[in-house]
């Protein structure tokens, strides 16, 4: 259980606060709700460089990370599709400092002409070395058009291309940030050894004179239900064939989620699991395989992904994977088999609730999602998954017609 | 009016308090360490030996010894294994480091004696099947190929035998060839000579229940097993690469990955905390001099950083980043150039306060909990070091004068001891 408090501040800025006095540190994490999906189909990759800006100082500060680590302090930030989240930890006696600073660039930023041009390059090298200069770097900026036709999920974080990012203007930065960047539309979550009047006190000084803006209005385009098949084969110099095969699923706010989660768990995680045993283990049709949930907020995807095992046929390794699908269709999963996923998963839990940062990220995460408190029933929604569950949606998900398949071929040698 | 131009008063560290591990013994003499912190019901068992690759007589066999543990023992197959671990949500992690292999065990407590049984079972009679030996290696071969595309890994292969030369064992890089020649009984072999209770200790933590010792005792402690020894390795000196730059060509990449470095010495040696503090100041954060240069001046790279590395019979210094190839040679050129600077200049009092409280700050994150505190036993146990290395740490971070930092740069930095390589295009 973990324990919080929650407030408002005029300017409709959400607080939340949990203590654990086990730690010596205290952590602010700051939740903007705003991700890639946010952007203009021309302007991808938009959110991701915006966060790298977020560093580039603030309108009274000029350097953001000098007077964190000044006091020992240490942060870091994430870009998903769904959102954009900052945190930091500072000794505790020094969690004044953090206020300053997060409040200072929720303010305004400085926008230097400078960081602008020096994060322009610093995100397209981040570009090249994690999608471009990697074996299968590039799958999810093929596999995203393929699967998605109208929903911005249909490009990645880092953009859709790099001239997107060299087009970024000064422009685009300021509206960006006037849009999106404000109290209304962020969450912030006070943890570690902090007391909660503190936190309020701390709250009204720093974040209240922050004036109010207007929420930005999110009208996003729904997927339409795909009703064939789809696949794309492409050839790269890579040593192993791969295989993805994406399957449009409910969203995070659904209640079915945590049933499609651990299907996933039933057919992939730990060495016990379906795919393991059957397709690496017993058939050896592949190397490595994978089932999983994207975790999306809005309709996500359920994956399979495999690299295939040389001397296999793609079409054997596929049927491999569509056996082992039909038999979860076609067959209720025993309660025994059930219950270690749920064992699992509670484990898990209990084991990410040892670290303070983390718990103040999915505070964050769950306040988004509609109340801060479904991080404490996550527990009972996984128990609560039921064998019948999982074949539904194994029926309704694992469909031929709600698959698009990428077939990622090792070029021939010669 | 709020002056939001001035930063609030804030502290800095004076001191630290670390609950320190509490050091017993088995019935068969096995030592354990255990550190009782934490809220949640959890434990973490660490069985620790002298098996890391520093003791293989040929590639791969360290990794495959320790990975293959878990699949198949005199009284359970792979699957129960395995359907049994996870049935109680436990956690089996295998790892294999230079010098030592560990396996660990995470639980739930309610579920630490149904698992534990299992961990009895692979460490006193594993059987290594033959069927899960191929297997394994023909993935762990396609991962090697996987990973022979990816310059970053290139590069950290070929920069250890660089440093320590390739017939030291830290130095040895494993080649496509090697999963050619390991066979099911040198795993076998590796097996009965290292993982044995002469040579085994446990390191526990978290909330730990109150007869941990004795359920311990019950698996692990009633008498020696396996095969008693204690594994002695002379491997000689490491010897650096004579020649200085070093180049690999890639003609298909995009970026480059750079390693600048030079065999070093590892915590034990009088001048290692004042190198760390000059190390950070250069890479080892991200305020550091090649990031405030490299990545946050000229955009080159998306991350650069430096640091030491140190094993138990040696240690090296490192800085390591990937750029656009196009930047190679001029990366390279600021690299020399912050180095230089550190040799020739004094480092601004301001910047060495940043550096010395970002060190403490990190040092308070890094007990934060029973798992990092166990963490930090280790890291002054494995090298033989007591809890007193902390303090003088401590008291060298606060007290290091510029004038002694720019002294260890010229010590330790002098260009012509430094090993460049690339791997890429330049």
């Amino acid at each position: 259980m973990i324990h919080f408090d929650k407030f408002k501040l005029a300017n409709n800025l959400t607080v939340i606060v949990h203590q654990d006095k086990s730690t010596p540190m205290a952590c602010v994490n700051i939740l903007y709700n705003v991700g890639a999906r946010d952007e203009d189909e021309n302007k991808t990759g938009f959110a991701h460089l915006f966060e790298h800006l977020m560093f580039g100082g603030s309108i009274n500060i000029p350097n953001y990370d000098e007077p964190l680590q000044l006091v020992g302090g240490e942060n870091n930030a994430f870009t998903t599709n769904d959102i954009t989240n900052y945190y930091c930890t500072v000794p505790s006696e020094n969690l004044e400092t953090a206020f300053w600073l997060e409040s200072d660039r929720m303010l305004s930023l400085a926008f230097s002409d400078k960081s602008l041009e020096v994060q322009r390059s610093v995100v397209i090298e981040e570009f090249k070395q994690r999608y471009l200069n990697q074996p299968y770097g590039d799958v999810w900026l093929l596999l995203r058009p393929l699967v998605y036709k109208v929903h911005p999920y249909k490009w990645a974080t880092i953009g859709k291309e790099i001239s997107h990012i060299e087009n970024a203007t000064m422009d685009d930065v300021k509206a960006f940030f006037k849009k999106h960047y404000n109290p209304g539309n962020a969450i912030m979550v006070v943890a570690g050894d902090v007391e909660l009047q503190q936190v309020k006190q701390l709250s009204e000084k720093w974040f209240a004179p922050i004036p109010e803006a207007i929420k930005p209005e999110r009208k996003l385009p729904a997927e339409p239900k795909q009703t064939e098949a789809r696949s794309l084969t492409v050839e790269r110099d890579v040593p192993a064939s791969s295989i993805y095969k994406a399957f449009h699923m409910c969203s995070r706010y659904d209640k079915e989620y945590h049933t499609v989660d651990l299907m996933s768990d039933i057919l992939s995680r730990g060495n016990s699991s379906r795919l393991y045993k059957s397709l690496i283990k017993e058939k050896q049709l592949f190397s490595d395989i994978n089932a999983y949930v994207m975790g999306d907020f809005d309709k996500g995807l359920f994956v399979i992904s495999g690299k295939v095992n040389e001397g296999v046929s793609i079409a054997d390794a596929e049927k491999g994977i569509e056996e082992e699908v039909s038999r979860l269709q076609n067959q209720l999963v025993p309660e025994k088999e059930l219950q270690k996923c749920k064992n699992k998963t509670e484990s898990s839990l209990t084991f990410s609730e040892t670290d303070v940062l983390n718990k103040a990220t999915n505070l964050a995460i769950s306040e988004l999602l509609g109340d801060a408190n479904l991080i404490n029933e996550e527990v009972e929604n996984y128990q609560a998954v039921t064998v019948e569950g999982i074949q539904q949606q194994a029926r309704i998900i694992l469909d031929k017609n709600n698959c698009s398949t990428l077939y990622y071929m090792a070029k021939e040698k010669n | 009016m709020l002056d939001r131009i001035q930063a609030p008063e804030f502290k800095t560290i004076d001191k630290i308090v670390i609950p320190h591990a509490v050091a017993g013994k088995l019935d068969n003499g096995i030592p354990v360490y255990t550190i009782d912190a934490g809220s949640q019901e959890l434990t973490k068992i660490e069985f620790i030996f002298n098996a890391g690759m520093y003791y293989q007589d040929m590639p791969l066999l360290a990794s495959a010894a320790n990975n293959l543990l878990e699949t198949g023992t005199s009284k359970y197959t792979a699957d129960e294994l395995s359907d049994n671990i996870d049935f109680y949500g436990s956690f089996f992690e295998c790892n294999v480091g230079q010098d030592f292999s560990s396996i660990v065990l995470y639980s739930l407590n309610k579920y630490l004696e149904s698992t534990i049984v299992y961990v009895e079972d692979i460490l006193k009679n594993a059987t290594f099947p033959q069927n899960e030996f191929d297997i394994y290696l023909s993935n762990k071969r396609q991962k090697f190929l996987v990973n022979t595309q990816k310059v970053n890994v290139l590069a950290r292969r070929k920069y250890g035998e660089l440093i320590f030369g390739e017939k030291h064992p830290y130095g040895i890089d494993v080649k496509l060839e090697d999963y050619d020649k390991i066979k099911q009984e040198h795993i076998v072999e590796f097996y009965k000579k290292k993982y044995n209770s002469a040579n085994c200790s446990i390191v526990a933590s978290g909330k730990l229940a109150p007869n941990l010792i004795s359920v311990l005792n019950q698996h692990f402690g009633k008498e020696a097993w396996g095969i008693a020894n204690k594994p002695v390795v002379d491997a000689g000196p490491a010897m650096q690469n004579k020649q200085q730059k070093h180049f690999i060509e890639k003609a298909d990449a995009i970026q480059s990955a750079i390693r600048v470095g030079r065999l070093l010495f590892n915590k034990k040696h009088e001048d290692y905390f004042k190198f760390q503090v000059l190390n950070s100041v250069l890479g080892g954060y991200f305020g550091s001099r090649l990031m405030a240069n490299i990545r946050e001046d000229k955009g080159y790279t998306y991350g650069i950083g430096s640091g030491l590395s140190s094993l138990t019979n040696a240690g090296y210094f490192y800085i390591s980043t990937e750029v656009g190839s196009d930047v190679t040679t001029n990366t390279l050129e600021e690299i020399y150039k912050e180095i230089k600077i550190l040799r020739e200049d004094l480092i601004p009092e301001q910047e060495l306060e940043v550096v010395r409280n970002y060190i403490l700050g990190q040092f308070l994150r890094s007990v934060d909990g029973p798992f990092a505190l166990a963490d930090k036993f280790k890291a002054v146990w494995e090298f033989g070091l007591d809890y007193n290395y902390f303090d003088r740490y401590f008291d060298a971070v606060k007290h290091v004068t510029p004038a002694e930092l720019r002294e260890v740069a010229n010590k330790y930095w002098q260009e012509k001891d430094l090993i460049e390589l690339v791997v890429g295009k330049k």
